[in-house]
């Protein structure tokens, strides 16, 4: 009965008044930045890592998780609303998520998002509390190469990404993977396509890329649009999910979950497949594929609990070994030490009350985050009445400062009005931005794990192939192509497909 | 009317949005702190708020420094100082910015060992550690440790050497990246060891080390704050500290010198500058509020939980700091010469 020891403990202390406070603290902001595009939770827990020097350690954590977790939910919302992502979990989420808000259909969206979230939530506490130890290990058996064969599969799954044409999705992911090459390379220091202009030497933001290919490029083409501009939205038809969206959220759900808590493990990067692999595995599966990317509700559910779900067990190789998955972990690395706990795989038994005790709170954010949330949907739907005039230059202008604000870089806000424009003209040649941003965002982790790879075997291109978990990936690869080539499905993709405009 | 109202309730929202972003905006990676305003000492210095440019990422080993020393420095100044990350390429961009910006006092930079290779492993710098900036002081020393996952055959440093120089074309060696103290640490073991190994950059400290405890590299050098937790797990192996003297958090490995690798001497040191032509008196200034703030008892804790410690108060001079530059300079450059590496 360990295990409920464990837990007792876990949440004695998170329930410590305290805590809860600054748990609530900690998700209300991370909602907020979620919410806001640019500012993104890594900035802000580097904004207030030094306020928390002087709180209790386990309450400086739990606030500090507390914003990335937030902000993971946070950022489906205006994904939703404005089709404007602010991480690329959420790019997915605004795939059918926006479409749902322009039919009329925002509440529902919001309401599936939020409700997954939180399922896919706390389960992937009870995995966090139950297995996180022996789940780190099995992480760690994930080298180079595993990842690059890994990233290899997700790119070719996110072909499902696109409504149109299935070869348009793939240049569209080839651009991506090129735009992810700028900058600096991380092997031998050389600069690439950087134009001599040092501010490139970092590459790409991310957010600009994102909110200028959805967001801006979207307001672009509303504005050639009578029709759209003068109204978003038709009509807000109803806020809650009817008793069929509620029927059709439970499966994709419950996979989401699955996936992103299994991907979230992963150190080197398994959280950002997440939402992208429940997207095309829901579309795969459901018996309604015509509606991806038409506002199906499945598109987001199923990516919003994955992508829950793994910001959660992400926190495993934290946790339990020491090793940050993500740039937000790696400040908590810094929390750790600066509150002298030395992270590593000791805390889960030197500290077993900020172990458990976080794991408790996240939880307890979890419901936070639906009591604030589910009462919100009526006000941001409502947000989607506001004129155009006043709505885009807001957007753009929130965006900007978002942006420039990550790194005080003007290239970054330049860099939203490129994609922009990028984004409006492959839009008008009907190539579709998401595979773009996954590629983009999935092309440097795909580089840097096959030079790794090739490195450490000395150019022995077998590994990828001798290695069985690596092996077993490509094979899922392979058999992913050619289920996207099969021509009899690629006919059909073309008659139920077919663009409208 | 409802539909006014409702209207109106959401661009009240959005302004509401907008102002917290910018306020977020504004205080940027900072937020300011410490310290009263308007109170400036008698030279008139500071008068307005000083930007402390830090030129790696926010929550990082430099910025947690810079940021643990700017209250009680700016509480001795008797001003208000805002951190400002200003990331890229190995710190180069925040220090180009900060050779370029007017030198009055009120742009500081903090930065590390890569001040020192810099000039070897950039072709274009834009800018010259010894020549665009006046020393301010040193500020504290952090020593590295070598190790290896923990099923890696050699036993001590020595049985590492000969393992190595026997087995060099299998062994892989992990780094945090070009230029990256670890990369610096590990060309230094290659020269002192007089063995080529195949390096595996990665992108940070993290995933490396993420690699090391896995067992799909052999080993690394790096920064105690990074290591000592898995040292004490077990989780890897440690072979020596980098520093002349024994780390307090590790008291049983021993130092290179002790281990027989003598020549193997390298700690990630950071100091303060500003741009050349900042007048003496206010660099004089800035070099006291360091002292204070090393001297701060609160400093030295937080410190010592990092693993590192304030340097001596007769090294946080400007003196000190540009022997200590040019000493290293000089190292690097040879070392880096050697190894054939360039970054750009």
């Amino acid at each position: 009965m360990e295990f409920f020891d464990n837990l007792a403990l876990g949440f004695s202390t998170a329930l410590l008044v305290q805590n809860v406070v600054y748990c609530f603290v900690g998700v209300l902001l991370g909602t907020m930045v979620g919410v806001l595009p640019g500012i993104g939770p890594t900035a802000t827990v580097a904004m207030l890592l030094p306020i928390t020097f002087n709180f209790e350690p386990v309450t400086a954590l739990i606030m500090l998780a507390g914003i990335y977790y937030g902000a993971q939910y946070g950022g489906s919302t205006t994904a939703i609303l404005i089709n404007l992502p602010g991480e690329s979990s959420a790019a997915v989420t605004a795939l059918d998520g926006h479409e749902m808000a322009r039919q009329g259909r925002a509440g529902p969206a919001l309401a599936a998002a939020a409700i997954g979230s939180f399922i896919a939530g706390t389960v992937a506490t009870v995995v966090l509390a139950v297995a996180a130890p022996p789940l780190a290990r099995v992480a760690l058996k994930f080298g180079p190469a595993e990842y690059f064969s890994l990233v290899l599969l997700g790119l070719i799954v996110s072909i499902a990404l696109a409504r149109g044409s299935a070869l348009k999705a793939l240049a569209m992911i080839a651009l991506g993977v090129l735009l992810g090459t700028v900058g600096q390379d991380i092997y031998t220091g050389t600069p690439r396509f950087v134009f001599d202009r040092r501010e490139l030497y970092g590459g790409i933001d991310f957010v600009s890329v994102a909110v200028g290919m959805f967001g801006v490029a979207e307001i672009l083409r509303n504005l050639e649009n009578e029709q759209a501009r003068t109204a978003i939205v038709s009509r807000v038809k109803n806020l809650w999910p009817t008793r069929e969206d509620r029927r059709r959220i439970v499966g994709p759900i419950l996979r989401g979950t699955g996936l992103g808590a299994g991907l979230g493990i992963l150190p080197g990067g398994g959280h950002v497949l997440a939402s992208f692999t429940s997207y095309a595995v829901e579309k795969r599966v459901s018996k309604r594929q015509q509606e991806f990317g038409r506002g199906a509700i499945e598109g987001v559910a199923g990516p919003e609990s994955a992508n829950n779900a793994a910001a959660q067990t992400s926190f495993i190789p934290l946790l339990t070994l020491g090793l940050p998955a993500h740039p937000v972990m790696a400040l908590m690395v810094g929390a750790f030490i600066v509150h002298g706990i030395t992270p590593g795989p000791n805390v889960i038994t030197d500290e077993p009350a900020l172990f458990w005790g976080l794991i408790a709170s996240m939880w307890i954010g979890n419901v936070l985050l639906v009591v604030l949330n589910l009462p919100l949907i009526g006000l941001w739907v409502r947000m989607l009445r506001i004129p155009y005039q006043v709505l885009f230059p807001m957007i753009v202008l929130f965006a900007a400062i978002g942006t420039y604000s990550l790194g005080f870089n003007a290239y970054d806000v330049y860099a939203i009005v490129f994609f922009g424009i990028l984004g409006y003209i492959l839009i008008k040649c009907g190539c579709e931005p998401a595979p773009l941003l996954l590629g983009f965002v999935l092309g440097p982790l795909l580089e840097e794990n096959l030079r790794r790879a090739l490195i450490i075997s000395r150019g022995d291109a077998s590994v990828f192939l001798t290695r069985p978990i690596s092996a077993a990936l490509l094979a899922l690869a392979v058999a992913a192509l050619v289920v996207a080539a099969l021509p009899a499905i690629r006919k059909r993709r073309e008659i139920v497909f077919t663009e409208e405009d | 009317m409802t539909r006014t109202s409702g209207y109106r309730a959401a661009v009240r929202m959005l302004a509401a949005i907008g102002a917290v972003a910018l306020a977020a905006a504004c205080s940027g990676n900072g937020g300011t702190t410490g310290g009263t305003t308007g109170t400036g000492q008698a030279g008139g210095y500071p008068d307005q708020n000083i930007t402390f440019v830090v030129p790696f990422s926010a929550g990082g080993p430099t910025d947690t420094v810079t940021r643990m020393i700017a209250d009680p420095m700016a509480a001795k100044l008797g001003g208000k100082i805002v951190v400002q990350n200003v990331e890229g390429a190995g710190g180069t961009v925040g220090a180009g910015e900060v050779a370029r910006a007017k030198p009055d006092g009120y742009t500081v930079l903090m930065h590390h060992i890569g001040m020192s290779t810099a000039p070897a492993l950039y072709q274009n710098l834009g800018y010259k550690p010894l020549e665009d900036f006046e020393t301010v002081g040193l500020v504290t020393e952090v020593p590295m440790t070598i190790v290896a996952r923990k099923d890696f055959p050699p036993a001590t440093l020595q049985d590492l050497v000969t393992y190595v120089k026997a087995n060099a074309g299998k062994v892989t060696l992990a780094n945090a990246g070009i230029g990256a103290a670890s990369h610096l640490c590990g060309l230094l073991f290659q020269t002192a060891a007089g063995v080529k190994l195949q390096e595996v950059p990665y992108e940070g400290t993290g995933p490396a080390l993420t690699d090391l405890v896995g067992g799909q590299v052999d080993f690394m050098c790096d920064q105690t704050t990074n290591t000592s937790g898995q040292i004490a797990a077990g989780e890897v192996k440690a072979y020596a500290v980098t520093t002349p003297e024994r780390v307090k958090s590790l008291p049983d490995v021993p130092t290179t010198a002790e281990a027989g690798l003598p020549d193997l001497k390298v700690s990630v040191w950071h100091g303060l500058y500003v741009p050349k032509g900042t007048p003496q008196d206010v660099v004089q200034k800035l070099s006291e509020a360091l002292k204070a703030a090393l001297a701060d008892q609160k400093v030295i804790d937080q410190m010592a939980k990092l693993g590192t410690a304030p340097v001596p108060a007769e090294n946080a001079t400007p003196q000190a700091h540009r022997a200590k530059l040019e000493e290293q300079l000089r190292t690097w450059a040879k070392v880096i010469a050697d190894a054939g590496v360039k970054a750009s």
